[in-house]
């Protein structure tokens, strides 16, 4: 097959360098029909469950919501759930592994101080949190943090577009989750994005809660509105996340909203308006 | 056997003495004046202990100086010393391991020391004894020293008995011991009013009760006696305790006395430092040679002290605590290297210490195994380390539950290595029924909120400088106050969990009922955030 095809750009292609996490190394060459599936998948959406997890994602939210947070925590779960099934699957039935929460001072005034009692269960006793009033100590705290083997994850908060957390600082986190494979996701509260290393940048904000069945007025299982607007391997988008059922839900917007109803577990799911193909084309 | 230092407090008193006048002999030099050493007390200063010429003048320890003064006019007064008589007396006890394997410290004046087995080496019980008056003259410490089977036993010969008496294994204590006031027994003093008045004066009339009944008052007797001291378990205040304690049959357990050095390490360098870089070298020495020392002792450091002395006479010294027992020279060196930031180094800094004043035993483990996991990230405990040393202590913490309703009481902080505290057996399970925010404000803020009925649900609401249009609205739960631990006028809070017409969900609560009589018109607060 390589033989019949010589056009020029298939030569290229061939010779093409993939900077790529899946093959290490200045010498990784990949050949064609390679390159072509890998560009299938680069081509693909993102979605829940990808075994490809960045390590250092930023979320862009407002402080005056807990969308930022609800995101960052949303993800972080989909991830440790991903590779707590990946590592060892009679054993890690529980991970007891750390999350360290870094917060500087005006974020955790702006925002409030987590609360153990509306964390996920698994989290809550697992939660390690420190608070800094400069925001290089934030930094400090973050990179000693994805330095440690201890940890799960490390989730931070900053207020702001601070000087000190510039190209080089986002840089340096990345290179450091990188190396020793801790991931990060840094909530930005009320900040621009300015440049940055992080491999997925998304743009939080709050949506309406998933309808409870029992109670039709009061608030549900929560929703975010999240945009992804910057990823190295992913292309944009946007979705509303949902965290249903212990599991991370997307569905692209503008989805009917009759399919926006909370799932409870032995009663019968509405059907109406999300046929198969619906359901597939998610 | 048992060393009863007769008059430690007056001894220690005169040798201080002697060191400066070079040889105060006994009832020689100041010691010839009658002398008291007195405490201050409420009702004015108290006689403690007096040399043989006070007690020869009428002074007597417990009296007042007023009183004695009245006996004796021209008494001579210094003051009392407990607690270093107390520190004497430790050292005495580690001297006395001469003797034997251990010692305990029999405060206030007296030493307890196991020679079993090891009377022989000094040539027989006797000879023992002798070597130990001998040493201790030698000293000038009046000492009586007794050897006995138990404890007790030795303790009343001792105090109470001939002088050099010994209670061989083979004989009966009680026999030999029956002429011995009840003051032998090691009782508190009000224990041995109730024995006096009861005519059980000496420790053959009480072991004759307690042994056993020969006729009937005498079964009587045992009875009365047992039912006054049952309630008694501490030995000191129970003397059937105290009496099969004496007679070996029931065991005493004894503290012995065992010396402690922490571990330490120093550098005197030979050109006074004065640059940061120098001291980081010499700090990294040290490190290493305190890592040395621990291991050699199979420890880890919890806190170190540096020491920095300087040439023009301060010292300067940084302490850091660690979060566990610590082995590693590189952790150690870089947490120090955060405390020197401010060290002002003057003319120089001449001597450098490193103190461990606590250590933990860390037992040695094989360094390869773990190798890879080394190079591949810190452990948590260091990365503790580092961010408490950064940060400060208090920024580094963990929630915890705890139990109370009131939502901001419901959660504490704890250092994070600490073990989780464990609820009190009865406890509800701490998670509540309903949802709680993920996020906390550090104080609810006042909101201004839009019903249609004040008992009613919100419908908008004012928070920060904007408009909120409640869409959805759960609620209320309503919390009470904790009457049991505020006052009766705190008022309820009835909390909605609420969803604007953007989605942004909150926690918001009416602090108190309209015509409650605890105040006026009720506020709102938004205390939560939702995810």
């Amino acid at each position: 097959m390589p033989d019949t095809q010589t056009s020029s750009g298939a030569k290229a292609l061939q010779t093409y360098s993939a900077p790529s996490r899946l093959k290490v190394g200045g010498a990784a060459r990949l050949s064609a029909d390679e390159m072509v599936s890998l560009s299938k998948a680069r081509e693909g959406r993102w979605q829940p469950g990808l075994a490809d997890q960045p390590l250092h994602s930023e979320i862009f939210a407002s402080a005056g919501d807990g969308s930022g947070v609800g995101v960052a925590l949303a993800l972080a779960r989909d991830a440790l759930k991903l590779s707590g099934e990946n590592t060892d699957h009679i054993a890690d039935a529980h991970d007891g592994r750390q999350v360290l929460w870094v917060q500087d001072s005006r974020a955790a005034q702006r925002s409030g101080r987590p609360y153990a009692q509306g964390f996920p269960e698994e989290l809550r006793e697992r939660l390690i949190y420190a608070e800094a009033k400069a925001v290089e100590d934030v930094l400090f705290a973050l990179e000693e943090g994805l330095r440690c083997r201890d940890l799960a994850c490390v989730i931070g908060e900053v207020s702001g577009n601070p000087r000190a957390l510039d190209f080089t600082a986002s840089r340096r986190l990345s290179l450091t989750a990188e190396k020793h494979g801790v991931p990060l996701w840094l909530v930005r509260l009320d900040a621009a994005p300015e440049l940055s290393s992080a491999r997925m940048r998304w743009r939080a904000g709050c949506a309406p809660s998933l309808r409870p069945l029992l109670n039709r007025d009061a608030p549900g299982a929560p929703a975010w509105k999240a945009e992804l607007f910057r990823a190295r391997s992913h292309a944009p988008g946007e979705w509303i996340l949902s965290n249903d059922d212990g599991r991370l839900q997307a569905r692209r917007r503008g989805f009917k909203q009759a399919a926006n109803t909370q799932n409870h577990g032995d009663m019968v799911r509405p059907t109406f308006g999300r046929s198969l193909a619906a359901f597939s084309r998610a | 056997m048992a060393i009863w230092f007769a008059r430690l407090s007056v001894d220690r008193w005169r040798l201080s003495l002697g060191r400066e006048a070079r040889g105060c002999e006994e009832g020689e030099g100041a010691d010839a004046l009658p002398t008291v050493l007195i405490t201050e007390t409420a009702h004015g200063p108290r006689i403690e202990a007096a040399n043989a010429a006070g007690h020869a003048s009428g002074a007597r320890p417990g009296m007042m100086l007023a009183d004695a003064r009245t006996v004796c006019p021209d008494i001579q007064t210094a003051p009392a010393d407990p607690a270093g008589d107390l520190d004497f007396l430790e050292k005495l006890a580690l001297w006395s391991q001469r003797w034997g394997p251990w010692s305990a410290l029999d405060p206030p004046d007296g030493v307890l020391v196991d020679i079993t087995a090891a009377a022989h080496l000094f040539g027989g019980e006797r000879r023992l004894l002798a070597d130990v008056e001998a040493a201790f003259a030698r000293r000038k410490l009046m000492t009586r020293a007794a050897i006995a089977p138990t404890a007790g036993a030795a303790w009343a010969l001792a105090h109470y008995g001939p002088a050099r008496a010994i209670l061989a294994q083979q004989e009966s204590g009680a026999q030999r011991l029956a002429d011995l006031p009840a003051a032998a027994l090691r009782l508190d003093t009000d224990v041995l009013t109730i024995l006096r008045r009861l005519g059980l004066k000496r420790l053959g009339d009480l072991a004759n009760i307690a042994a056993g009944a020969i006729n009937r008052e005498e079964a009587a007797a045992r009875d009365a006696i047992h039912r006054r001291f049952r309630n008694r378990k501490s030995p000191s205040a129970n003397p059937l305790i105290r009496l099969d304690q004496l007679l070996g049959r029931v065991p005493e357990p004894l503290l012995p006395v065992v010396p402690q050095h922490a571990p330490m390490v120093q550098r005197r360098v030979i050109e006074p430092i004065r640059h940061r870089s120098l001291l980081d070298q010499v700090l990294a020495d040290l490190a290493r040679d305190m890592v040395r020392e621990l291991e050699g002792r199979g420890e880890g450091a919890r806190r170190l002290e540096l020491g920095m002395w300087r040439v023009d006479g301060e010292v300067q010294v940084r302490t850091l605590e660690l979060a566990s027992a610590t082995r590693e020279a590189s952790h150690i060196t870089r947490l120090f290297a955060d405390r020197l930031e401010g060290v002002d180094a003057g003319f120089g800094i001449e001597t450098v210490r490193l103190h461990a004043s606590w250590a933990e035993p860390l037992a040695l483990s094989q360094g390869d195994v773990e190798q890879a996991a080394e190079r591949h990230g810190t452990s948590l405990n260091a990365l503790i380390d580092r961010l408490s040393v950064r940060l400060g202590a208090q920024a580094v913490r963990r929630p915890v539950p705890f139990a109370s309703h009131l939502p901001e009481r419901a959660q504490r902080w704890q250092p994070p290595m600490e073990p989780p505290p464990v609820p009190p057996p009865g406890t509800q399970a701490s998670a509540p029924v309903c949802e709680r925010p993920i996020k906390l404000l550090d104080r609810a803020e006042p909101i201004a909120v839009l019903y249609a009925s004040p008992d009613g649900l919100p419908q908008r609401f004012r928070w920060r400088g904007n408009v909120y249009e409640v869409m959805r609205v759960e609620g209320p739960e309503r919390i009470a106050p904790e009457w049991w631990r505020e006052r009766s006028t705190a008022r309820l809070r009835d909390y909605y969990r609420i969803e604007d017409s953007e989605g942004r969900r909150y926690w918001i609560y009416r602090h108190g009922l309209d015509g409650d009589g605890r105040g006026g018109a009720p506020d709102w607060y938004l205390q939560g955030i939702f995810a």
